[in-house]
């Protein structure tokens, strides 16, 4: 069983490397690009029958952090 | 008087804090391991030192404060024993849930690596005793994910209760409200941006830092 993770900054939080690649889109001739934001993918790879609890409970301990990050499980 | 620096792999302050640590208590500290479980008994200080652990992966100090040392760590500070951590070693505190908040990366998206300009806020604690409050003083700032965040809720609640102990009296960073350092609840814990241990001695070129490690010190004498 296969979980992503989908990690990304909360909104009012500042994300200087989303800046960055917006600047280098515009570099390259890239128009229309309103605004960037990055963030992680993190890919698990679960024994069959882990609980959607567990796979939660590894996000809020360690694969994201709360303070500033949200976070969302998908489920493959 | 017991003190102990905790070395994680990627550590690279952690000989520098040990000599601050030595010449402030004349003893030298225990070098505790990442691995480890237990710290010395009755620590008294306790450095989480500036560096990259773990690479640095998935976020400044986020592996580190989940390391088996962190544990030991914690209970000591619930205890009362005075944590110090630098630079990473301030990561590694807001990450292990010992201080509010968490460092970004820098505003500008550079590395700050240079002297800086600071001012004591509050020179009442255990950290700052030596210091006056308002004084200016300088130390070296060498980090690229120093830019403090917290919601204006934590904010204003570190500002009322004094536990900003360190604030940048210019632009460095990006942090919020130009926080450089701060105070756990109890005053025992601090975490700062800026390097003290690199400005001891002389040689160093200035000796600001001294004064933060011979308060703990006396504190410490005094607490005994």
């Amino acid at each position: 069983m296969k979980a992503r993770i989908f990690v990304t900054l909360k909104g009012g939080v500042l994300d200087p490397q989303g800046k960055a690649i917006h600047h280098a889109l515009e570099g390259l001739g890239f128009g229309g690009v309103n605004d960037v934001r990055a963030g992680k993918l993190i890919e698990l790879d679960l024994a069959d029958g882990t609980s959607d609890e567990d796979i939660d409970a590894m996000c809020r301990k360690l694969l994201a952090n709360t303070v500033i990050e949200n976070y969302r499980i998908e489920k493959a | 008087m017991k003190s102990a620096v905790i070395v994680f792999p990627g550590s690279n302050c952690d000989r520098d804090l040990a000599v601050a640590f030595e010449a402030a208590t004349g003893a030298k500290p225990a070098m505790v391991w990442h691995r480890d479980t237990e710290l010395p008994d009755d620590i008294d200080l306790i450095g989480v030192p500036g560096g990259f652990s773990y690479g640095d992966y998935l976020r400044s100090g986020a592996m580190a404060a989940r390391s088996p040392v962190m544990q030991a760590v914690a209970k000591a500070a619930d205890r009362g024993a005075y944590v110090l951590g630098i630079c990473n070693g301030f990561q590694v505190l807001t990450e292990s849930g010992l201080l509010p908040g968490a460092l970004l990366r820098n505003a500008g998206g550079h590395f700050v690596c240079r002297d800086v300009a600071l001012t004591v806020e509050n020179a009442q604690s255990a950290f700052t005793s030596r210091y006056e409050a308002g004084e200016a003083i300088s130390f070296p700032v060498a980090h690229h994910d120093g830019n403090y965040f917290a919601d204006a809720a934590t904010l204003d609640r570190l500002e009322g209760e004094g536990r900003v102990a360190l604030r940048y009296a210019e632009s460095v960073n990006g942090s919020a409200r130009n926080i450089a350092g701060i105070l756990n609840e109890a005053g025992n814990v601090l975490g700062m941006m800026p390097h003290p241990e690199r400005v001891i001695e002389a040689a160093h070129g200035a000796t600001d830092g001294r004064r933060l490690f011979e308060g703990l010190v006396e504190g410490l004498l005094a607490r005994a």
